[in-house]
């Protein structure tokens, strides 16, 4: 019998084919996904499951405990309250910092937004430099302003301290609140503002009730923005930070320089694998939320995308 | 606002007194809303202008350790270009950089081409995955990250620059993802399909219509990476304990020693470098605006 295929069987072959295919560039892209996935959580979660051991170092299991927990929320281990110290002043820096960025930043891009077009110029350009500048220049070169002042202006007096580690955090995050405030202004519809003004606001209250409510998710994002930059900041930290906040008359330590000092004399000290498996519990959460906030906003906008397809 | 004249009628005068009034602000300071830049214009000048210019002075000065001027020479500039442990900072510092670069862009970009792409992925809680590091502490991350590679056998005394180059990939990475997502959301699909349909192999979609659509995505994504690279003090320090100099170790030192001349002319060829990569990477940035003007 000679074979012969209709074009219908041909086609059908030849989709089935072309099914497999994708079939198998699906699974090959899922597991480079997933390799490349497992290998970036390695570090943090073989921190995590050393949490629930007391060995001091990794790759040494000596057998299940919460020993390491309870030592952490004990008030009485040195160790662990050298890291709540550090918790605290890297909060009170992120949250006191974000808060002069916002303030700042969003009067600086409404105020940069109404002037004329050679001040916007300039401002712009400048706001640039420290998004681009590496860090440590930007850390350095405020070091050395501090020292200058300290040596010229102060007479030798120590100057170095919770202020200055302060405006080092304000000049990471300030242009990231600018950049975030600016697009929202743009898409702001200007006749709001003039309304309120012929419905008898005066300028400051046009301002406070029309013009800021619509700019309000722009500075909502800014400051995030800025407490994550200022949370995870090292270099700034110590080089502009003096003794203060609750470090006392010790130099303060926020996390980051506190983990610094550690792994540099030797393994994560014990009582941090702990730290490391709150925090990582705390994001988990945030970005379970965040999931969760976004399906709910964009579900029937996903659902219509894949219809159309 | 349209006219200066006065209307017949007499409530529209009202309304434009009193509006009049609003604008002239009831306190003898009139406030206008463009007032509002200068306490930013201000913070700015302070704290980023003249830190700059600072270092600029610094760089060709002599410091006694309290940051005082004792005098000015161009020694500084003159035993970067005569020490050779100076240049060594600038080529490995270089070398670590653009080899990380490399490195994040090769493993980001199949990453998020995958992870755009509905073909391949249709999970957006991936890329949440993806970028979560970020969130946890990187000085955290980088001693967990010198712990297991310790465990393994990789550590500063034996592999150095492996041990430094892994932790700066999974540093880095997060970043790098994050641009290339975003633009290859953006592909236009239309085009790779149209590409297809005219004929060409998959190698010529991909070289043709893919790649240039995400030149402004590898230009950002690159940019995350490579200065942060080069002025990295945590990571290399960490992972080759103490063994590769990069800009972020010696300015570091210089700072801890209180080196302030010989700091502010390191931190100076920094920023220069700062200066080139923003141009070069201007220059690229220019041209896909280019080429995205002439597809619309």
């Amino acid at each position: 019998m000679v074979k012969t295929m209709n074009p219908g069987e041909k086609l059908a072959r030849f989709n089935k084919k072309q099914k497999t295919k994708s079939v198998l560039q699906k699974v090959l892209a899922q597991c480079f996904i997933w390799i490349v996935l497992l290998v970036m959580y390695v570090p943090i979660l073989v921190l995590i499951a050393y949490s629930f051991t007391t060995a001091t170092n990794i790759g040494t299991w000596t057998g299940f405990s919460f020993d390491l927990y309870v030592r952490f929320f004990t008030i009485a281990d040195k160790d662990a309250v050298e890291i709540w110290t550090a918790l605290g002043n890297t909060l009170i820096i992120a949250l006191t910092s974000s808060l002069i960025s916002i303030i700042l930043g969003t009067c600086g891009a409404i105020g940069t937004f109404y002037s004329k077009k050679r001040w916007k110029g300039i401002i712009e350009n400048v706001t640039q430099i420290p998004v681009v500048n590496a860090e440590i220049v930007i850390a350095m070169s405020l070091t050395i302003m501090f020292v200058f002042v300290q040596t010229y202006i102060f007479g030798g007096a120590n100057i170095f301290g919770f202020w200055t580690l302060i405006a080092g955090h304000v000049v990471l995050s300030l242009p990231f609140v600018y950049l975030s405030v600016k697009p929202k202004l743009q898409q702001m519809d200007p006749a709001l503002y003039e309304a309120a003004l012929d419905l008898g606001c005066n300028q400051r209250q046009a301002l406070m009730r029309s013009v800021v409510p619509e700019i309000m998710p722009g500075i909502a994002s800014g400051f995030l923005l800025s407490v994550t930059l200022s949370l995870d900041d090292f270099i700034v930290t110590a080089f502009t930070r003096g003794a203060g906040l609750l470090s006392g008359d010790k130099t303060i330590e926020t996390l980051s320089t506190l983990v610094q000092a550690k792994i540099k004399k030797g393994p994560i000290p014990t009582e941090m694998r702990v730290l490391t498996a709150l925090i990582f519990v705390v994001v988990l959460l945030i970005v379970v939320a965040i999931t969760i906030y976004n399906n709910r906003k964009k579900g029937p906008k996903i659902r219509r995308g894949r219809g159309t397809k | 606002m349209s006219s200066n004249k006065f209307s017949p009628n007499p409530e529209e005068n009202a309304i434009r007194e009193r509006k009049k009034r609003a604008k002239r602000g009831s306190h003898f300071f009139a406030f206008k809303r463009k007032y509002l830049m200068i306490p930013y214009a201000v913070f700015l000048a302070l704290f980023i202008i003249v830190p700059i210019a600072i270092i600029l002075v610094y760089a060709f000065a002599k410091t006694n350790e309290n940051g005082a001027i004792v005098g000015f020479s161009a020694e500084a500039f003159l035993s970067f270009f005569t020490s050779t442990t100076k240049l060594n900072v600038l080529t490995v510092s270089l070398f670590v950089g653009i080899l990380n670069t490399i490195i994040c862009l090769l493993i980001g970009y199949p990453l998020s081409y995958f992870l755009a792409n509905r073909k391949y992925n249709t999970n957006a809680v991936l890329v949440m995955l993806f970028v979560m590091p970020m969130w946890i502490n990187f000085v955290l991350r980088t001693g967990a990250t010198r712990d297991v590679l310790t465990f393994l056998g990789i550590n500063g005394g034996n592999h150095a620059y492996l041990a430094t180059m892994i932790g700066m990939v999974y540093n880095y990475l997060p970043f790098t993802i994050l641009p290339l997502y975003t633009t290859m959301i953006k592909l236009d699909k239309a085009q790779l399909e149209a590409a297809a349909d005219l004929g060409a192999n998959p190698v010529g979609v991909f070289f043709r219509s893919v790649l240039p659509q995400s030149v402004p995505g590898i230009v950002s994504a690159a940019e995350m990476v490579f200065m942060p690279t080069l002025s990295s003090y945590v990571i290399s320090d960490t992972l080759s304990e103490g063994k590769i100099t990069l800009f972020g170790n010696i300015i570091y030192l210089h700072f801890s020693q209180s080196q302030w001349d010989k700091g502010s002319f390191m931190a100076l060829v920094m920023l220069i470098l700062v200066a080139i990569t923003m141009v070069v990477s201007h220059k690229f940035g220019k041209e896909d605006a280019r080429t995205e003007n002439a597809l619309w």
